[in-house]
C-alpha cells in the first residue's frame, strides 16, 4: 500500500472477497522525506500515513517492511548504471521485476502468505489448464500491463490485480470515495518516486561523471563537442550545438550514444526508424508459447504510454562478437521510431501479454551509407 | 485474548489511577486560580506532588512536571546545558559558553540522542560519546578517564536503566565520580521508574527524569526531579509556575493518577522472566539473550534471533496475537539496527533479529505461555524469510 488511492481499494477489494488481508507499506528509502511533494505519490512519511489510515478504515493490520537496500542495489543503482552504458531504463518495470513481485512476494510466501496484491491496472486470466495468463486492464487508458510484462508465470501464479476489470480510474476514485478513504482525491503519480523533483536530468548529472566528448555523423566524422554523453537520448534534436547544418540542410537528431568511448551519433531523421530490435534477457509472462521458435504475429509496446505496433517474433539464437545466445528478435511490420536499447518491448497478442525483452541492439531502416 | 508483552513501549492505566483520573477530570479548577476551586485542584495537584516525591525520595519542591519523559529530558540536558554555560552564552556555535562539554553513553534512548545532537549542530556542544561494554553497561574507566581529562565539561548523562537490552547500570558509582569533579549529573529514569528502589536525595543526583504511563498511569504526563540546588534554563515560557522552571497551566488529574501509579509496589517480575528467558532458549535454541543477565529489569527479556528480521518476527507473532517489539526506533516504520546492539559491539545483522518482550503488571504465567507456543513456528518462517536484503530467486528474467 503505496498511500495512493489504486493500492487502499485494491486491498479493500480483496478483503470483499474473502481473503485474510495485511496491508504492507514498502520502505524503498532509508531517509524518507517528511511531506509529498510535487506528483509523487508515494516514499514519504505522509504518503505512508495515508496507507496506514486506509488500512485502519478497511480494518485489516498494517506493517512497514524495508526494502531500502534492495530497492537501491536493483532498482536505483541499476537505473544509474544502464544510463551510464547509454540505455535507457524503465525502473517501475525493474521495481516490480525485483522488489513487488520478487523481494516482497518471496518474503510474504516465507512468511506465510499466499499472494500480493497491488493496485495494478492488468488481469491475470486462468486457462483451462490452470496456467495463468497476465492480460490488459479494461480500462486502456489505466492499462500498467506493459510494467507487468516481466512476471513470470510463477510470479503471475502469486499475484492478484483487483483493479484490473474496473471500467475507469474514475470508478475508482468513486469506491474510493465511497469507502471513506482520505486519498480518494490523491493526485495520481507520474514521476519516478527516488527523483524528488522530477528532474531526472539534473538527478543523473549528479550521479554519472560528465566528460566532454565527440559529436559524430554516422561516417565518424567529428561534427562538434558535447559536454556529457549521458545527457542525450535517442531522438533528440535540440540541445546539440553542432554550429553548422548538414550537408543536406536537415535537422540531425542523437542515433546513438556511446558511453565507452564518450561519443554521440547524430544524423537524419530517417535514420531513427528501426527495422528490427532484440533482446537477450526476455522472459515469458506465462507458459512461453511453443511456437516461439517460428516467426509469429504480435503486437509490440515499447514505451509505459506508447501505443502499441504489429510486429512479427521470434525466439532465435544467435552468435556474434563472439558471444552467444539466444535472443527474442522483433521485426514491426513498419519501421518504428524512439527504440532504444534498454527499453523493455513487451510482446502482446491481443490483449494478452505474452512476454518481453530488454532490448540490447537495435538496426536502422535506413543504412549508414558510409 | 490478544497477550500484551510490550509494557515498556507503554503498560495499561492502573484501575485506581482510572478512578482517580476520571474523579479529577469531572472537577472543575485552575491550580493557579486565587478562588475555592482553584484551591482544590492546587490542594489534588500538590498532594499528587508528594507522592510522586515521595516515590522517589525527592522533596515536592523537587518535582517538576512534564508532558512526559522526553519534555523531562530535554529541559534536564538542555536546561542543564544552557544554565552551566549561560556567563557567556550566546546561543551560537561560534561562541560556546565555557563548558560546552557532555558525556553521554552510546546507547541512550532517542530522548537523550536528538537532544544531545541538537546541542552539538545548534549550540557548540561538544558531545564525549562513552562507550558500552558487550553487556550494555557503560564503561566506568571511560567515565573517569573524561571526568579526569576535561574541565569544561557541562553534564553526565545516562540511562539507569537501558530500555531496549535493560541493562541496570552502576548508577552509585557514577554519580560518585561526577560528583567527585562537581559536574552535574542527568538520569533518565524512565524505564527505572516502578522497578528499581530511587532515593533521589541520597543518590547525589542533579536532575531525574520519570515517565507516568510507564508505570500504569497517564500519557502525557511525566516529571523532572531537580535538586533545590540546581537550575536549568527553561523551555517553555509563560505564567511562571513550577518554579519558573515549566510554565503552563498544570494538569492537576494528570498528575493524581501519577500519584496514584507511582505508590504501587515496585515490581519484581524476576521468576516470570527468568523462565520465559528459559523458556525462548529452549523454544529456539540459536536465540542469544542480550544485556546483563544478573544486573537486569526484572521485566526485560531481550533476544537475537539470528538469521531473520525482528520485524519479521513481531509481525508473525503480532498475527498470532502475540504483542512484542523489536526495541528499536524507527522511522516511518523503517526498522533499523538498534544503536544499543551496535555499541554493545554487535554486527548490523545480528542486531537486526532483535526482539524485546517487557512484562508489566498484568503480566502472568498465561502471556509466556502464549509466546513460547507461537515462537518455534514465527522463528522457522521469519528465519526462512531471512533478511530483507537477501538476493531472490523470483524474477530473474
Amino acid at each position: 500500500m503505496s498511500g495512493g488511492v489504486d493500492s487502499a481499494v485494491a486491498a479493500a477489494r480483496a478483503v470483499d472477497a474473502g481473503h485474510e488481508v495485511v496491508g504492507v507499506h514498502l520502505a524503498l528509502s532509508r531517509m524518507p522525506g517528511t511531506l509529498r511533494t510535487g506528483s509523487r505519490g508515494c516514499c514519504t512519511i505522509e504518503d505512508s500515513m495515508d496507507a496506514q489510515r486506509a488500512a485502519n478504515l478497511i480494518g485489516i493490520p498494517y506493517y512497514v517492511w524495508d526494502f531500502s537496500e534492495r530497492f537501491k542495489l536493483d532498482v536505483v543503482d541499476d537505473f544509474v548504471a544502464e544510463y551510464a552504458a547509454g540505455r535507457t531504463p524503465n525502473p517501475c518495470l525493474r521495481c516490480n521485476e525485483k522488489i513487488k513481485f520478487a523481494a516482497l512476494l518471496e518474503k510474504a510466501l516465507d512468511l506465510g502468505f499466499d499472494a500480493v496484491v497491488t493496485g495494478h491496472y492488468a488481469n491475470v486470466v486462468t486457462d483451462e489448464n490452470g496456467d495463468r495468463e497476465l492480460h490488459r486492464a479494461a480500462d486502456w487508458a489505466k492499462d500498467q500491463s506493459y510494467v507487468l510484462g516481466v512476471l513470470t508465470a510463477e510470479q503471475l501464479a502469486h499475484s492478484m490485480f483487483p483493479l484490473g476489470t474496473t471500467p475507469s480510474k474514475a470508478e475508482v476514485r468513486a469506491e474510493a470515495a465511497a469507502r471513506g478513504f482520505s486519498v480518494a482525491t490523491k493526485p495520481d503519480s507520474h514521476d519516478i518516486c527516488f527523483i524528488p523533483d522530477g528532474d531526472t536530468r539534473g538527478w543523473l548529472a549528479d550521479r554519472l561523471r560528465a566528460e566532454r566528448g565527440d559529436i559524430l555523423d554516422r561516417s565518424g566524422a567529428v561534427l562538434g563537442q558535447h559536454e556529457g554523453a549521458h545527457a542525450f537520448t535517442i531522438g533528440q534534436r535540440k540541445g546539440l550545438n553542432i554550429g553548422y547544418p548538414a550537408d543536406d540542410g536537415k535537422p540531425r537528431f542523437v542515433l546513438e550514444v556511446r558511453p565507452k568511448t564518450n561519443e554521440v551519433v547524430v544524423g537524419p531523421r530517417e535514420a531513427l526508424d528501426i527495422a528490427e530490435f532484440a533482446g537477450s534477457r526476455y522472459s515469458w509472462a506465462g507458459l512461453e508459447p511453443d511456437y516461439a521458435r517460428e516467426p509469429f504475429a504480435c503486437e509490440v509496446q515499447i514505451r509505459a504510454h506508447a501505443d502499441p505496433v504489429p510486429a512479427t517474433a521470434q525466439l532465435v539464437d544467435f552468435e556474434r562478437d563472439g558471444e552467444h545466445g539466444t535472443e527474442l528478435l522483433l521485426t514491426p511490420d513498419a519501421p518504428l521510431g524512439s527504440v532504444s536499447p534498454g527499453q523493455s518491448a513487451v510482446v502482446y497478442v491481443g490483449t494478452r501479454v505474452l512476454g518481453q525483452c530488454t532490448i540490447d541492439r537495435t538496426v536502422s531502416a535506413v543504412p549508414a551509407t558510409a | 485474548m490478544p497477550v500484551y508483552l510490550d509494557h515498556a513501549a507503554t503498560t495499561p492505566m492502573l484501575p485506581e489511577a482510572i478512578a482517580a483520573y476520571t474523579e479529577a477530570l469531572s472537577l472543575v479548577g485552575n491550580p493557579s486560580s486565587i478562588h475555592s476551586a482553584g484551591q482544590n485542584a492546587k490542594r489534588m495537584l500538590e498532594e499528587a506532588r508528594e507522592h510522586v516525591a515521595a516515590s522517589i525520595g525527592a522533596d515536592p519542591i523537587e518535582i517538576v512536571f512534564t508532558s512526559g519523559g522526553t519534555e523531562s529530558i530535554n529541559l534536564a540536558v538542555k536546561g542543564l546545558f544552557w544554565a552551566r554555560n549561560s556567563p557567556l552564552r550566546g546561543g551560537r556555535v561560534s561562541r560556546p559558553g565555557p563548558r560546552p562539554r557532555i558525556l553521554v553513553p552510546r546507547g541512550e534512548h532517542h530522548a537523550t540522542l536528538d537532544t544531545v545532537e541538537w546541542l552539538e549542530q545548534h549550540e557548540g556542544a561538544i558531545v564525549e560519546w562513552l562507550p558500552l561494554d558487550e553487556l550494555g553497561r557503560v564503561r566506568v574507566d571511560a567515565v573517569e578517564a573524561a571526568l579526569a581529562a576535561h574541565d569544561d565539561i557541562a553534564l553526565l548523562t545516562f540511562l539507569w536503566a537501558n530500555n531496549e537490552v535493560g541493562t541496570i547500570q552502576p548508577l552509585a558509582e557514577l554519580v560518585a565520580l561526577a560528583e567527585a569533579h562537581s559536574v552535574p549529573v542527568h538520569v533518565d529514569a524512565v524505564s527505572a521508574l516502578g522497578h528499581l528502589p530511587i532515593d533521589f536525595a541520597a543518590s547525589g543526583i542533579t536532575a531525574l527524569s520519570i515517565s507516568a504511563h510507564k508505570v500504569g498511569g497517564p500519557l502525557g504526563m511525566g516529571a523532572l526531579a531537580l535538586a533545590r540546588a540546581a537550575t536549568v534554563e527553561p523551555l517553555i515560557h509563560g505564567g511562571g509556575q513550577q518554579r519558573r522552571v515549566r510554565s503552563g497551566t498544570q494538569d492537576a488529574p494528570g498528575a493524581v493518577a501519577f500519584g496514584v501509579a507511582v505508590r504501587q509496589p515496585l515490581l519484581d517480575h524476576t521468576e516470570l522472566r527468568d523462565r520465559l528467558i528459559a523458556g525462548v532458549r529452549s523454544a529456539v535454541p540459536e536465540a542469544v539473550l542480550r544485556g546483563d543477565p544478573v544486573d537486569r529489569l526484572s521485566t526485560n527479556a531481550h533476544f537475537t534471533f539470528p538469521g531473520c528480521e525482528g520485524d519479521s518476527l513481531l509481525f508473525l507473532l503480532d498475527a498470532a496475537g502475540v504483542a512484542v517489539s523489536t526495541g528499536s526506533a524507527c522511522q516511518a516504520g523503517v526498522p533499523e539496527a538498534s544503536h544499543v546492539l551496535l555499541g554493545m559491539g554487535l554486527g548490523e545483522a545480528e542486531a537486526r533479529g532483535a526482539l524485546r518482550f517487557t512484562l508489566g503488571h498484568t503480566s502472568t504465567q498465561a502471556d509466556v505461555d502464549a509466546l513460547l507456543a507461537a515462537l518455534p513456528e514465527a522463528y522457522e518462517r521469519a528465519a526462512r524469510a531471512g533478511h530483507s536484503d537477501r538476493s531472490t530467486t523470483l524474477g530473474q528474467a
